[in-house]
């Protein structure tokens, strides 16, 4: 694994999914190579576009979606100040970016695989099947509110089969709930592994399911992150007493340097 | 170019190889920050605030991006004074750096038990004494917000930390901080840093709850640089004590603005977070920021403000 490190990249080109020009909402951010060696889908990126100046002070969080030989690539939805801001970026702008960080999915090549998406939860997964060596172990399930088209699910499709559910009611909700657990119990009859990124009311959902069924399952968390190394503590959830560290159970621990990714049994939700 | 300083305590002096440390809080215990800069670059690390037991925080949201800034309401989690004298200590690299220890507790006696604890640790350089907490005694007023709270503090550290060099961080948080400063100098500190962070708060217009669950919680960052300056301009004209600088600096610029208000070394903070290899680049960048005032040393600009 590489350690992480703090370097400027250049944006090369950012590419609008489904709607485009001032309504777009969905970008697929290209920079140039931060120089790692190595990587594992799952882990994130802190990124600062030097157009933040010293009015945005914090860099933010993004899961890596993807990289190649020569490219870092990012995916991201406007939300807020911060991304507003990355959604103006130009070819050519410098961007603080420091990782690879946190620990990424576990990687099993021959167990039945279930990826379980909400919404932008999708964007680690495109690295997963693409640095996966047997990708027809891997099955996706994939919940969103936005048009299909938003999101990067072309590149996943192209290697795995994808299940999508598009949310209009609370009717496909209870469809898409029922579904995940469908799938999770397919899964545990076949001794498999469920990896699951999306909302924190989705994992929930799936956590509940994990511990019902014993189904091994990895959630990637989110929260509100300052530095992303551990430092500011402001990312904290908390264990259970199924903790690896004994002094650590039932307490806080920073999801940035602890996970992003957990085993469902180990952490309260 | 020679950038060292010597803190002159009242008791114990404190060398630095640089004027530039890791303040408290922003820079976890250090080890985080590792593969970003070699440490023993640094001109001393303090640590994230230390307490007896093991502390837990406050709620999530602890930490709220604001203009300029951020706010925090961590609530000094921590895994306790034993544990980082047994497990992080070891692995920094002491020699080379000072490590500076940073307290927190909520009676004098903690701070005098927290003092003894550190006065034997070798690769504790100094002690900086957190005396923005609530004394739970007397009802939860803060002790950096009384003078005579606050040297009572001080002289608590002082007493079972006879070894140490001890600097006592100040509070913006008051009417009159040359006050705070004369009273901690009069209890035995050997140096002050400040400024701590300013109490604020944040507010979500649509859901109308406040941004942190704690409701208030400290400003730091670029926005707090202006009245850091004031603080320590105040302060240094009112003691003969070092003082140590803090408060929004980013830049090597930012840190000689302390430097001619009186500071005579500065801490880095939120900085840390907007690049982690902020404090290493900020110790690389200083001389080529003397050299261009014309200046061949730190000691020049200390204190020179033409007003």
């Amino acid at each position: 694994m590489s350690e992480p490190q703090s370097s400027l990249l250049t944006a090369l080109d950012l590419v609008p999914f489904g709607q485009s020009g001032l309504e777009a909402r969905f970008f697929a951010l290209r920079l140039t190579h931060p120089g790692w060696t190595q990587w594992r889908p799952g882990q994130f990126v802190m990124v600062r576009p030097s157009s933040f100046g010293f009015e945005l002070p914090w860099a933010r969080p993004f899961g890596i979606c993807h990289m190649t030989a020569k490219h870092l690539i990012l995916f991201f939805q406007v939300v807020g100040r911060g991304t507003q801001r990355l959604a103006q970026i130009r070819p050519g702008d410098e961007v603080r970016v420091w990782g690879p960080l946190g620990n990424g999915f576990a990687l099993e090549p021959d167990r039945p695989t279930l990826l379980l998406a909400g919404g932008m939860g999708i964007v680690p997964f495109v690295g997963y099947v693409h640095l996966h060596p047997k990708p027809w172990n891997i099955h996706m399930l994939f919940g969103h509110r936005e048009p299909i088209d938003c999101y990067p699910v072309d590149s996943i499709n192209e290697r795995v089969p994808v299940d999508s559910l598009r949310e209009h009611t609370a009717g496909d909700l209870d469809n898409f709930i029922f579904s995940i657990q469908e799938h999770m119990q397919d899964i545990a009859e076949q001794d498999g592994l469920v990896l699951a990124c999306g909302p924190l009311p989705f994992l929930r959902t799936v956590r509940q399911f994990a511990l019902d069924s014993g189904v091994r399952t990895q959630l990637s968390l989110e929260n509100r992150m300052a530095c992303g190394v551990g430092a500011c503590l402001g990312c904290v959830t908390r264990t259970t007493q199924a903790w690896p560290v004994a002094e650590k159970r039932g307490g806080m621990v920073q999801i940035c340097n602890h996970g992003p990714v957990f085993w469902a049994h180990q952490v309260e939700l | 170019m020679d950038l060292s300083v010597v803190l002159k305590g009242q008791t114990c002096d404190l060398h630095l190889k640089n004027p530039v440390l890791t303040a408290s809080g922003t820079f976890g215990y250090g080890l985080e920050f590792a593969s970003y800069g070699r440490l023993a670059t640094l001109g001393g690390i303090v640590v994230k605030g230390l307490s007896l037991s093991p502390r837990e925080g406050n709620p999530c949201p602890r930490i709220v991006e604001t203009t300029a800034g951020m706010l925090n309401a961590v609530g000094l989690q921590n895994d306790g004074v034993e544990c980082f004298c047994r497990q992080k200590l070891p692995r920094l690299p002491w020699r080379e750096t000072a490590i500076i220890a940073n307290i927190y507790a909520t009676s004098p006696e903690e701070f005098g038990e927290l003092a003894a604890r550190l006065d034997g640790e070798e690769g504790v350089a100094a002690i900086e004494v957190n005396v923005s907490c609530p004394n739970v005694k007397q009802g939860g007023v803060l002790f950096g917000q009384d003078p005579t709270l606050a040297a009572t503090v001080t002289a608590a550290v002082r007493r079972n930390a006879p070894h140490k060099h001890v600097m006592v961080k100040l509070s913006p948080n008051v009417t009159d901080i040359a006050l705070m400063a004369r009273s901690v100098e009069d209890a035995g500190a050997d140096s002050i840093s400040c400024i701590n962070t300013l109490l604020g708060m944040a507010v979500d217009v649509r859901s109308r709850r406040p941004r942190l669950a704690n409701v208030v919680g400290g400003l730091s960052g670029p926005a707090i640089k202006p009245v850091a300056l004031r603080c320590v301009w105040q302060a240094a004209r009112a003691v003969s004590i070092p003082i140590v600088g803090l408060g929004g600096i980013v830049s090597a610029d930012d840190a000689l603005e302390f430097i001619l208000a009186g500071a005579s070394a500065v801490q880095i903070g939120t900085a840390n977070f907007m690049d982690p290899a902020a404090a290493f680049n900020l110790v690389d960048e200083l001389p080529a920021a003397c050299r261009r005032l014309e200046v061949p040393s730190l000691s020049q600009l200390r204190g020179s403000l033409v007003i």
